[in-house]
C-alpha cells in the first residue's frame, strides 16, 4: 500500500510540476491557478486517504502508519464514534425544519391570451438574525441566499425582473405586479448602523447572483418611501429608514437571469413544475416576470418562533398569435413545449390550478382531462373557481405517465368586467426645455370611492416644479390628504412624490406635474443618448372593495344571514398598480462637440496670438518711397530722349 | 540708423519677454495642470525587500535526564549554544538558520515525569509542569535503559512541543564538547521533524524562485495546499443525485461540532474559518461511471476523475457574502441505478476510502448507500449517514489542504498521532514556519512588483491610500523579519498577515486602473492646434536672434583685428 502511494505521490508531483511550469508564468501576479488545477486535466489525486486506517486504533502497527505519512497517522476520536446505523436497520427520520411546495395556475385571458403563474414556496424554521445559532447548515432553502441574509441582516427582500408590461385593461389583476425591468425593495433590520453601505454591498452582491445590472443601483436612483411599502412579513417595523426601494426600468430580462433564478430551486429544472421553464419558449411571450420575496412569517398559529419563507414566482403571459397561432386552444405542450410527468419529490405539495370560473357548465372551453378535483377561493376580491391537479398523486399523470392539460374553446368569451383600479403615464409638452408628467388613475366601482397611494420617483435631471403639482377628479380640485415630497439633489438623490389621494367613484382622477430638462454633464450620458431616459414606473397601492362585496344580490350561493353585512376579509383586498415607466428625452449634444471646440478654439487662439507675436515682434523701418511705375517708365522714354528726368 | 537701431532691439525684446512668459509660466502652468497624482512611495525600502534576507530563528532546549551524563560534566551545564546556517537561494534570497540551544539538566519534577510507564503520560505530564513557547522545540535526553520507548525507537515526538530522545551514555567519552557534538546531529533531525526543514522553507517560497530549487515532494506539498489567505470558506456539499429513490439524512451540525472545529480552532492563528453545508438534489457527476461486471460493481478510473468534478462546480456556488478562497468537501452518494461505485486508482486497484482530492480546491468522497437496504425496499428509503467515517476522511484531506505537510521522519522516529484536536503543537508550529515564510515571500513579491508596475507607468494615479497600504504593507514586513529573526513565531505570523493583506489591497486597488490607458496620440491630437503654431513663431524668432548675436559677434572680432 505504501509503495502504491509513493507512485501517485510521484505521479501528481510530475502533473503538478508541469502545471507550475505553465502558470508560473512571468512576474506580474495570480491568475487565479487553483481553478485552472481544478479543470485542467490530471490533478485530482486519487492518492486517498484510507478511511480503514483511520478507523484503526493506533495500537496495531505505529510503523506502518507513520511511512504511510501524514494523512493516516492519527485517528480521529469523536464523541459517538461508529454509533451509525447497523446495516439493514430501520431508521426513522427525524422532522424536517424546512419545507417546498410548488404550484402553477393557468388562467386563460379574455384576449385569447393565457397566463401561466409558478409559486414555489420554501419554508425554513431558523432564525438568521439572531448571532447566536448562526444558520449555515443548508438543506432546501438556497445558501447563497441564506448567506446574503444573515451577512447584511436583510428582514425583508423583495426583488423582481420584469420583461413586457402588464396590461391591465386586457389582462385583469395578475397574482404578484411588477413594474418593467428591476425592481428591488428592501426591510433591513432594526440592528443595522449603516443602511446606506449594506444597501449598496447587497445591490452588489445580488446582481452577481441574478446575472443582473443591479449594481447600477446608487442613490440617484434609491428612495425610502414613507408610506407605500409596509413589509409584508412579521414585524410591526414602520421606520423608513431601513427601507430601500429602487428601481431600473432600462433592465433587460433574459436567459442569463432566469438560469440562476431556476438554480434557487431544490429540484433545479429537474424535475417537477421547473421542468416547464425552458428559455425559449418562456421569453417567446408577450410578459415574463420572475421575482424572488423573502419574509419571516410565523411559524405556527401562536406565532411563538419565527420561520423565513422563500417565494420564487414567475408570471408568463403567451400571446394568442405568437405562440398560438391564431387558435384559442392552448396545451402545456403548445406554451412550454414539454409536459409534466413528475412533482419534485422533495416538495410536499405540487399541484396545478386551471381557473374554470368563466367556464359554467362548460359551455366557454372544454378542458381535458377532467379533474374531479374542485377548489374555491376568493383571489383579489372575486370568487374564482379552480380545477385542481395534485401531482403527487399518481393518477392524475393517467396512463400517458404525462399531464398535458388542454383547453379548447367552443365559442368566443364574454366581455371582461373592467378592473376596478388601473392607472397609466404619459408625458406631455414639446421642445427639449419643460415638460408635464400625467398620470391618470381610474376608479372604475360604480358607487364606492377610496383612498390610493400614489408613489412616484422622478430622476434628478428632470426637474419637478412642484408647485405645478395639480390633482383634479371629475373636473374638481382633489386635495390630497397626504403628502410626501423630497426634493431630489443634483447627482445625489431624486425626487420622491408620496400621496395619498381619494378616488371618487367611476372617476379618472389626474395628477400632472411639470418638470425642467437639465442638461447633464457629457460624461453622464448613456451610451444611446437619443434612445431617451427612463423614469420608473409610479406605484399606485390602494385597498380596493372587492367585486365579491359588490355584489350584495346574489343570495343564491349563501344563507341570508351571512350577506347583511359585507365580512370584513371579503370586503377589500390589497392592489398594487404600476404604471408605464417613461421614455424622456433629454437635450442631446453632438459629442464630438469637445474635439472639434478645441481644435477650433485652439485654432483661432493659434491665429491671433501669430498676428499679435508678429506685430510685437517685427522690426518697423521707414522705407524709402519707391517711384511709381508710371514714372518709372516715363523717365525711361525721357532719357532716352534727353529730357531730363522727373 | 539709430531709430532702426532701437527698433530692432524692441523687436527682440518683445520676442525674449514672450519666449521668457511661455517658459516661466507657461510650461509650468501646463505641467501643473495636467499632471498625475502620485503620492510619495517608499521606494528605495521596496527595492531593499526584493532582495530577502530571511533569518529564522528557533529555540532549542536540550534536557539531559538523569543517566545521561557523568557527574563532572553535569555542573558544566547549563550552557547556551548558538549554531548557524546560511543557504544562499539564489541571488536575491538568502536564507540564515539560527538555533539557539540551551543545554540543562532535568529538573526532579521533569525525572518524576520521566518516570511515566508510557511515553504518552510523560509527554502530557511534562507538559503539565511547563508550556514551551509556540516556536520552541525541547528534547528530552533519556538514558538507553528507559522503557518508554518501544524497541527500535530512538527519538519519539509528542503532542506538544517535547520529543523524547535516547541515546546511549556519554560515560567514557570526555569533554562535555565532545557530548555535545555526538548529540547534536540526532537534535537536528529532531528539530528539522518538528519546527521545519531547509526543503520546507524552499517550498514556502516557491513564489520567489524559479522551479527546481525546492524538492518535487515539498512543492507537491505546498501546491496542494490552498494559498495562504486572511480566511477560508469551508463547504460540505451532499449530492444527493437520486432524492426519488435516496431520503438522505446527515448529521453535519453535529459531526461538524465534534470533528472540524476542534481542528479549525488550533488553526485560528493562522486564519478566519467559516464552515457552512448544503445539499444539492439532482447533481450529477461528469463521467458515467462504467459497469465492472466481475465485482457487480460501477467504477471510477482515476484517468477520469479530473473530469467529475466540473459539472457539479456550477452549482456549487461560491460565497456571495466573502471572498476569501473556498474549500469543497462533497460527499456523493450514487444515486440507485448506478450503485455501488467505486473509485480505481491506476493500478485499477480500489482506493479503500472511495475519496480523493483535487489540489486547493476540496475533496470528493463516494458513499455507497445500496448495501442499506435490500434490494425489494420501496422506494424512497431513509438513510442515516454514518458521519464518523465521512468526516475521517474529510479530516485528513482538509489537512492536506491546508498544508500539514507530510512529514518523512528517520525510520526510528514514533510520531504521537494528534489526537482530538486533530493537530499536534508541533504541526501547527511547522504550519506557522512555513505560513509566515510564504506570506512574507508573497507580500514582498507584491509589493515590489506593484513598485515595478507603478514606475513604468506613469501616468498612474497614485492616491495617498494606496500609499499609506503600501508603506504600512512595508513596515508590517520588516516587523515580520525583525519577529522571524527574534523567533516569535506567532507575532511573525501575524504581522506577515498584515502585510499580505496590505500589499494585497494595494495591489488591487482600483482607483490604479482609471488613467491607465489614456493613449498618448490623443493627447497630442489635443495638443498639436494650439502648440505647433504657438510654439514655431517662438522658436524660430530665437533662433533668429541667437543668429544674430552670432553675427554681432564676429562682426565684433572681424573690427578688433
Amino acid at each position: 500500500m505504501a509503495a502504491l502511494g509513493c507512485k501517485w505521490d510521484a505521479l501528481f508531483v510530475l502533473a503538478l510540476a508541469s502545471l507550475m511550469l505553465s502558470c508560473k508564468g512571468d512576474d506580474l501576479k495570480k491568475s487565479n491557478d487553483y481553478t485552472e488545477s481544478v479543470s485542467g486535466g490530471e490533478q485530482s489525486n486519487p492518492h486517498a486517504v484510507k478511511a480503514d486506517d483511520l478507523q484503526q486504533n493506533e495500537a496495531d502497527g505505529h510503523e506502518g502508519e507513520e511511512r504511510d505519512g501524514g494523512g493516516r497517522q492519527w485517528q480521529p476520536t469523536g464523541v459517538w464514534m461508529g454509533e451509525g446505523p447497523e446495516h439493514g436497520e430501520t431508521f426513522t427520520a427525524p422532522p424536517s425544519k424546512d419545507q417546498f411546495q410548488e404550484e402553477m395556475v393557468l388562467r386563460p385571458l379574455h384576449s385569447g391570451d393565457i397566463y401561466a403563474s409558478f409559486q414555489f414556496r420554501t419554508q425554513w424554521d431558523t432564525d438568521f438574525l439572531h448571532d447566536g445559532n448562526k444558520a449555515s447548515h443548508y438543506r432546501l432553502f438556497p445558501k447563497s441566499l441564506g448567506q446574503v441574509l444573515s451577512k447584511f441582516s436583510v428582514r425583508e427582500l423583495h426583488i423582481s425582473f420584469t420583461q413586457g408590461y402588464w396590461r391591465t385593461m386586457q389582462w385583469g389583476q395578475p397574482f404578484i405586479p411588477s413594474p418593467p425591468g428591476a425592481e428591488l425593495w428592501v426591510w433591513f433590520h432594526h440592528t443595522v448602523m449603516d443602511v446606506d453601505e449594506n444597501w449598496k454591498e447587497l445591490t452588489n452582491v445580488l446582481s452577481g447572483i441574478f446575472c443582473a445590472s443591479l449594481n447600477f443601483i446608487d442613490s440617484t436612483n434609491t428612495v425610502e418611501p414613507s408610506a407605500s411599502f409596509k413589509p409584508l412579513g412579521l414585524g410591526n417595523a414602520t421606520d423608513h429608514r431601513f427601507l430601500r426601494y429602487a428601481t431600473l426600468p432600462r433592465e433587460i430580462v433574459c436567459t442569463e437571469n432566469l438560469t440562476p433564478w431556476k438554480k434557487l430551486l431544490p429540484c433545479g429544472s429537474k424535475a417537477g413544475l421547473a421542468v416547464l421553464m425552458k428559455s425559449e419558449k418562456l421569453f417567446h411571450s408577450s410578459f415574463h416576470s420572475q421575482a424572488v420575496h423573502i419574509r419571516p412569517i410565523c411559524k405556527d398559529w401562536q406565532c411563538t418562533s419565527t420561520s423565513w419563507e422563500l417565494r420564487q414566482t414567475l408570471n408568463v403571459v403567451f400571446d394568442l398569435y405568437t405562440s398560438g397561432q391564431g387558435k384559442k386552444e392552448w396545451s402545456l405542450f403548445k406554451m412550454f413545449s414539454r409536459t409534466l410527468t413528475e412533482a419534485c419529490p422533495l416538495a410536499s405539495s405540487s399541484k396545478v390550478y386551471v381557473d374554470v370560473t368563466d367556464n359554467k357548465g362548460g359551455e366557454l372551453f372544454d378542458l381535458t382531462p377532467a379533474s374531479p378535483l374542485v377548489s374555491t377561493a376568493v383571489v383579489l376580491g372575486d370568487r374564482r373557481t379552480y380545477s385542481v391537479y395534485d401531482l403527487t398523486k399518481k393518477e392524475t399523470f393517467g396512463q400517458l405517465r404525462s399531464l398535458n392539460p388542454l383547453l379548447r374553446w367552443k365559442r368566443e368569451s364574454d366581455e371582461m368586467l373592467r378592473p376596478l383600479l388601473h392607472a397609466e403615464r404619459y408625458v406631455s409638452g414639446f421642445g427639449l426645455q419643460t415638460g408635464e408628467i400625467h398620470t391618470c388613475i381610474y376608479n372604475n366601482h360604480p358607487y364606492r370611492a377610496y383612498p390610493v397611494l400614489l408613489l412616484d420617483t422622478v430622476p434628478w435631471y428632470l426637474r419637478l416644479y412642484v408647485h405645478t403639482l395639480t390633482v383634479t377628479s371629475k373636473m374638481h380640485e382633489n386635495k390630497p390628504s397626504y403628502i410626501h415630497y423630497q426634493p431630489s439633489k443634483d447627482r445625489v438623490r431624486p425626487h420622491l412624490l408620496e400621496m395619498l389621494v381619494q378616488l371618487p367613484p367611476h372617476s379618472v382622477t389626474e395628477v400632472t406635474v411639470q418638470f425642467e430638462r437639465a442638461l447633464l454633464k457629457w460624461t453622464e450620458y448613456t451610451p444611446d443618448p437619443n434612445h431617451g431616459f427612463y423614469v420608473g414606473s409610479s406605484v399606485i397601492s390602494a385597498l380596493v372593495p372587492s367585486i365579491v362585496a359588490m355584489d350584495t344580490n346574489s343570495t343564491h350561493e349563501r344563507p341570508l344571514f351571512s350577506s347583511f353585512f359585507p365580512t370584513k376579509e371579503e370586503s377589500s383586498y390589497f392592489m398594487r398598480v404600476y404604471t408605464e415607466p417613461l421614455l424622456v428625452n433629454l437635450p442631446t449634444p453632438d459629442f464630438s462637440m469637445p474635439y472639434n471646440v478645441i481644435c477650433l478654439t485652439c485654432t483661432v487662439v493659434a491665429v491671433g496670438y501669430g498676428s499679435f507675436y508678429n506685430l510685437l515682434t517685427r522690426t518697423f523701418q521707414v522705407d524709402e518711397p519707391s517711384t511709381p511705375l508710371a514714372k518709372r517708365l516715363a523717365n525711361v522714354i525721357r532719357r532716352l530722349r534727353g529730357v531730363p528726368l522727373l | 540708423m539709430a531709430t532702426i537701431e532701437i527698433e530692432k532691439r524692441r523687436g527682440r525684446n518683445a520676442a525674449l519677454a514672450i519666449a521668457a512668459m511661455v517658459i516661466v509660466v507657461g510650461i509650468p502652468l501646463w505641467w501643473r495642470t495636467t499632471e498625475t497624482y502620485r503620492a510619495w512611495l517608499p521606494f528605495s525600502q521596496i527595492d531593499e525587500l526584493d532582495s530577502l534576507q530571511l533569518q529564522l530563528s528557533v529555540e532549542v532546549e536540550v534536557v539531559f535526564s538523569r543517566g545521561t551524563l557523568i557527574p563532572e560534566l553535569q555542573k558544566k551545564v547549563p550552557l547556551t549554544e548558538t549554531r548557524e546556517q546560511k543557504h544562499q537561494v539564489d541571488a536575491k534570497t538568502e536564507l540564515h538558520y539560527s538555533y539557539e540551544t540551551k543545554y540543562r539538566t532535568a529538573t526532579i519534577m521533569e525525572e518524576d515525569a520521566l518516570n511515566q510507564p508510557t511515553a504518552q503520560e510523560a509527554d502530557l505530564s511534562l507538559h503539565m509542569l511547563s508550556e514551551s513557547a509556540c516556536g520552541s522545540v525541547v528534547v528530552y535526553i533519556i538514558p538507553e535503559t528507559s522503557t518508554l520507548l518501544p524497541e527500535g525507537i530512538k527519538v519519539y515526538v509528542g503532542q506538544r512541543r517535547t520529543a523524547l530522545l535516547r541515546t546511549g551514555v556519554f560515560q567514557g567519552r570526555g569533554t562535555l564538547k565532545e557530548v555535545l557534538s555526538a548529540v547534536h546531529p540526532l537534535v537536528k533531525q529532531v528539530v528539522d521533524t518538528m519546527s521545519f526543514s531547509h526543503q520546507d522553507i524552499l517550498a514556502a517560497l516557491s513564489d520567489r524562485l524559479r522551479v527546481g530549487q525546492a524538492s518535487k515532494q515539498s512543492l507537491a506539498d505546498s501546491m496542494r495546499a490552498i494559498k495562504s489567505s486572511p480566511g477560508y470558506e469551508i463547504t460540505f456539499s451532499l449530492l444527493n443525485p437520486d432524492p426519488k429513490s435516496h431520503r438522505l439524512h446527515w448529521d453535519i451540525e453535529g459531526a461538524v461540532h465534534s470533528y472540524i472545529q476542534p481542528l479549525l480552532d488550533k488553526l485560528i492563528p493562522i486564519a478566519n474559518f467559516s464552515v457552512d453545508s448544503q445539499i444539492l438534489y439532482y447533481a450529477v457527476l461528469g463521467v458515467n461511471p462504467r459497469f465492472d461486471s466481475s465485482v457487480s460493481a460501477y467504477t471510477l478510473n482515476a484517468d477520469s476523475l479530473a473530469h467529475v468534478i466540473n459539472p457539479v462546480e456550477a452549482r456549487l456556488g461560491s460565497n456571495a457574502a466573502s471572498s476569501n478562497p473556498m474549500l469543497n468537501f462533497l460527499l456523493y452518494v450514487p444515486d440507485a441505478q448506478h450503485s455501488p461505485l467505486f473509485i480505481r486508482d491506476h493500478g485499477q486497484k480500489e482506493v479503500t476510502s472511495n475519496a480523493f482530492h483535487s489540489p486547493r480546491w476540496g475533496g470528493i468522497m463516494v458513499y455507497n448507500v445500496n448495501d442499506m437496504y435490500s434490494p425489494m425496499t420501496e422506494f424512497p428509503v431513509d438513510i442515516n449517514i454514518n458521519m464518523t467515517k465521512v468526516m475521517g476522511v474529510f479530516l485528513a484531506q482538509l489537512r492536506l489542504l491546508l498544508g500539514v505537510q507530510k512529514t518523512q521522519p528517520p525510520p526510528d522516529f514514533l510520531l504521537q498521532s494528534p489526537g482530538s484536536a486533530g493537530l499536534s503543537d508541533w504541526e501547527l508550529d511547522r504550519l506557522l514556519w512555513s505560513r509566515s515564510v510564504e506570506n512574507v515571500a508573497t507580500a514582498s513579491t507584491t509589493i515590489t512588483s506593484l513598485a515595478q508596475l507603478l514606475g513604468q507607468i506613469s501616468n498612474i494615479v497614485i492616491n495617498d491610500n494606496i500609499a499609506q497600504q503600501v508603506s504600512s504593507a512595508v513596515t508590517s514586513l520588516h516587523a515580520a523579519l525583525a519577529e522571524l529573526e527574534a523567533g516569535n513565531l506567532a507575532l511573525a505570523l501575524q504581522y506577515s498577515r498584515e502585510a499580505i493583506l496590505a500589499s494585497e489591497r494595494a495591489f488591487f486597488d482600483p482607483s490604479l486602473l482609471h488613467l491607465l490607458y489614456f493613449p498618448d496620440d490623443q493627447k497630442f491630437a489635443i495638443y498639436i492646434p494650439l502648440f505647433l503654431p504657438m510654439c514655431v513663431p517662438i522658436v524660430l524668432s530665437l533662433l533668429k536672434i541667437g543668429s544674430d548675436i552670432r553675427q554681432r559677434r564676429t562682426n565684433k572680432l572681424a573690427k578688433k583685428d
